[in-house]
């Protein structure tokens, strides 16, 4: 038990008062910035690396910072996609469809405390992946090339007509919205910019944060201005009653919990996925196995439970090839690698034998982490569910103010909030329209990496489109599209003819 | 306690600064542009550099980091040349990326002239590898099997097609005898880890990269380096590889890192941080994050780093309108 031995050093490094104290203050700040529409978790980290670098800290305090940040914000993601309808970064996005309408029934306290139990048992499963798959999960990532990721992102597209409650046709629309935006900006593959009109600022594309701020929390505000009198997000406050999960939801939704823990931690593994991916497969996912009654996107804590295991565990996941390979599969590790790097620590595939205590720390770190924002987010739920007596008049204004400060923050450009204010437009007219505004924000996210995967393969193929085919992988990864695609149009059709059978008589 | 000296030392020497600076120009609260996010390599030029003027006692109190993201470089130089265009305390991080991109009119209406530039601080030289188990021993053996047959050779890089990882191979392939650039099969990924890990799965089979993106996959033994773009041996551990040069094929690609300064800056200050940078990059302090840094030794300033910067975007400019980035 080699592995246990080296988790119980890194337990020695990191459980010094100094680290433990950094991990309090980190998740902490974490959960803010999470929460917070415009800051994620990359902005997080990014914010606290001159703080790191200031406090003169070595290496190993200062990744105990810096991912509990990380896995802070990912747990404060979901708590304004629950309470406000506004996913405060974008793998929280998930969490909107099922977590918003849970506040509507005035179960806002049930949703908040249910999803910090899934983060909780999303991001402690990947810990332990960490611990002992990290090796061989390396290996299935190098399968993937091109063509199995683009299989990958089509995959996800099949499966889009899930998220929509009503209209299927309303969300491929939205998608196909989303598709055109993520076409904005200088092709990666021949410098060519695109629907850029000239303009430098659109040249690196649309950042997806300014489209999930504006599309959702400037929309909000507007939706308020509308009927500034209305009781918009704060109509569930008089039923609010509960703060914890009760144990029968909680039972309920373990498989649920399972099920999004193990999807998305492999597609966090894979650096070409990510986060969103994996809890938006995780959601689909679940609504396709379970939601025979049709209670999905009104409110079921299933629909809660397995996106915010998903994104957690997607957390965890992604620190296998940004450790293991050096190749962040995120915006975040991306921004933490960075910082491995002016440590002088080189990730790599000798990084768990040169400089095991640094690894085994962080890991070690992680699960401190962990436990330390469950019992942190638990009874903090009652304070935020606070967040719902603020009467809209006063909310909205603050909303609006911390989107704005937040996308300013990210990039220093005013010409970014013009964006962001088009995007709230764009979101309250398609809102009015009753068309949902994920897909469009799937579209963006996934549509550039689709994009340039399939023109990677067909370089690679010489125009061969048969190399799209060309593995096995990528061939389960196909049938699986095609069933995610065609089984729910088949299964509606029976359960339909079952249904009429039994009227008929 | 250290902080605390360091502090009072920084003011004392503030308060003494005129007598020992031969400048007719004096440094007052400096500001550099990273025109990146947090995070990236001008965001660490930027800070390492303004934490080293600091510590040297250039500049009288911290340089302030502005990160200013878009275009790929190209919001902060519109920014500069529109906005700041006299402002003598503004030093603005720069790399190849910055020269590839004017060289290819990627930065509308944009040129280098609209810039004083002032200087380097190191560089990260170009490599070319092939995964362990390979065939491929030499760059040479690389781009005879080009020659054969060039559909069967795949780079993989982390720039864009035009990039510098694209236009490195070219560089290469040139000085190799090849003569359509176009052949070659190129395939951008996102950032040289990425492209790196698609060598090791065996899904394209050579990487174009800075030596810094392929250390750890060396020490492990994953990668075969075939050649290091640079006019000799690099210092250190990095001796062990071969150059191009001594393989009879004469290219040099080095990701430089550096700075530019407003067009309007005054002589004076131009002069003084020119100085600044010569001396930042001269001291021992330097070496020291160079070395942790995986940066090397590339020394240009003042009117030869102009003359430098001139023959980049010359160079890039003629290989960017052959594979036809440029009409």
């Amino acid at each position: 038990m080699d592995i246990l031995a080296s988790l119980g050093d890194g337990f020695a490094v990191a459980l010094t008062w100094q680290n433990l104290g950094l991990a309090l203050i980190g998740c902490f700040l974490g959960t803010i910035i999470g929460a917070l529409p415009g800051l994620g978790p990359a902005n997080g980290v990014a914010i606290l690396i001159p703080l790191a670098f200031t406090l003169g800290l070595p290496a190993t305090p200062a990744l105990i910072l810096l991912t509990s940040v990380y896995f802070g914000a990912m747990y404060g993601g979901r708590i304004s996609s629950i309470l406000l309808n506004i996913p405060g970064d974008e793998p929280a996005m998930m969490t909107t469809l099922d977590g918003y309408p849970m506040t509507q029934k005035g179960q806002a306290g049930e949703a908040l405390a249910l999803s910090g139990v899934a983060s909780f048992v999303g991001a402690f499963f990947a810990t332990w992946g960490l611990v002992f798959l990290a090796p061989q999960l390396v290996k299935v990532a190098l399968l993937f090339g091109p063509a199995e990721y683009f299989a990958l992102f089509t995959l996800a597209f099949a499966t889009l007509g899930g998220i929509a409650a009503r209209s299927q046709a309303k969300a491929v629309i939205a998608a196909a919205l989303g598709l055109a935006i993520a076409m904005v900006g200088v092709d990666h593959q021949t410098g060519v910019p695109r629907l850029t009109f000239g303009e430098i600022h659109l040249y690196e594309g649309i950042h997806f944060l300014i489209a999930i701020v504006g599309l959702f929390a400037i929309s909000e505000v507007f939706l308020f201005l509308e009927h500034p009198n209305g009781s918009a997000p704060g109509d569930a406050r008089a039923k609010l009653n509960r703060l914890t999960a009760p144990l029968p939801m909680l039972k309920k939704t373990t498989g649920s919990m399972a099920r999004g823990t193990v999807i998305g931690f492999l597609s966090g593994v894979l650096p070409g996925a990510g986060a969103s991916l994996g809890s938006f497969v995780a959601y689909t996912l679940e609504k396709r196995l379970k939601d025979k009654e049709g209670t999905f996107g009104k409110g079921d804590p299933r629909g809660v439970a397995a996106p915010e295991a998903g994104n957690n565990a997607a957390a965890g996941g992604a620190l296998v090839p940004m450790l293991a390979l050096g190749v962040p599969g995120s915006g975040t590790t991306a921004v933490l690698l960075a910082m491995l790097m002016a440590l002088n620590i080189t990730p790599g595939p000798l990084l768990f034998t040169q400089q095991p205590e640094v690894v085994w720390g962080l890991i070690a770190a992680l699960f401190i982490g962990n436990v330390m924002l469950l019992l942190l987010n638990v009874p903090m739920v009652g304070l935020f569910v606070r967040v719902l007596q603020v009467p809209a008049k006063y909310l909205m204004p603050a909303v609006a103010m911390v989107s704005f400060v937040g996308i300013y923050g990210l990039s220093g450009s005013t010409f970014d909030l013009l964006v962001m204010i088009i995007f709230g437009v764009g979101g309250y007219l398609l809102r009015k329209l009753d068309v949902p505004l994920v897909p469009v924000i799937l579209g963006i996210l996934l549509g550039n990496e689709m994009e340039k995967n399939l023109r990677r393969a067909l370089t690679i193929s010489d125009g061969d489109l048969s190399i799209l085919w060309g593995s096995p992988i990528a061939i389960t990864i196909w049938v699986l599209a095609i069933l995610g695609f065609v089984a729910p149009l088949l299964v509606g059709r029976i359960l339909r003819a079952k249904k009429s059978a039994i009227v008929a008589p | 306690m250290k902080k605390l000296i360091a502090a009072g030392a920084a003011t004392l020497f503030a308060t003494f600064a005129p007598m020992g600076a031969s400048f007719a120009f004096e440094a007052g609260n400096t500001e550099c542009i990273a025109p990146a996010n947090a995070g990236g390599g001008w965001d660490f030029t930027c800070r390492q550099v303004g934490k080293a003027l600091y510590d040297l006692k250039i500049v009288p109190s911290p340089v302030q980091v502005t990160n200013l993201a878009g275009g790929g470089g190209g919001v902060a130089f519109a920014e500069v040349v529109a906005k700041r265009n006299g402002d003598d305390s503004l030093i603005v991080a720069a790399s190849s990326a910055t020269t590839t991109r004017l060289a290819q009119g990627a930065f509308p209406g944009a040129s280098r002239d609209q810039v004083r530039w002032l200087g380097t601080i190191g560089a990260d030289y170009g490599v070319i590898a092939v995964a362990k188990d390979s065939p491929v021993e030499t760059l040479a053996d690389l781009f005879e099997a080009v020659k054969e047959n060039p559909s069967a050779v795949s780079f993989a890089g982390g720039s864009a097609v035009g990039g510098w990882d694209h236009l490195k191979v070219l560089v290469a392939a040139k000085a190799a005898g090849i003569e359509d650039a176009r052949s070659i099969k190129y395939v951008a990924f996102e950032g040289g880890g990425e492209a790196v890990t698609q060598l090791l799965g065996g899904h394209v089979q050579a990487f174009s990269g800075d030596i810094s993106e392929t250390k750890g996959f060396v020490d492990s033994g994953d990668l075969k380096v075939l050649a290091v773009l640079a006019e000799e041996r690099l210092p250190g551990e990095f001796g062990k590889f071969p150059t191009a040069k001594e393989q009879g094929i004469d290219a040099v690609g080095a990701n430089w890192r550096g700075f530019y300064a407003p067009g309007g800056m005054s002589d004076e200050a131009y002069d003084f941080w020119v100085d600044a940078i010569k001396t930042t990059y001269e001291s021992e302090e330097w070496k020291a994050v160079m070395e942790a840094n995986g940066l090397m030794p590339l020394a240009e300033f003042g009117d030869d780093f102009n003359a430098f910067v001139s023959g980049e975007i010359a160079n890039t400019e003629a290989l960017s309108r052959e594979i036809g980035i440029l009409q």
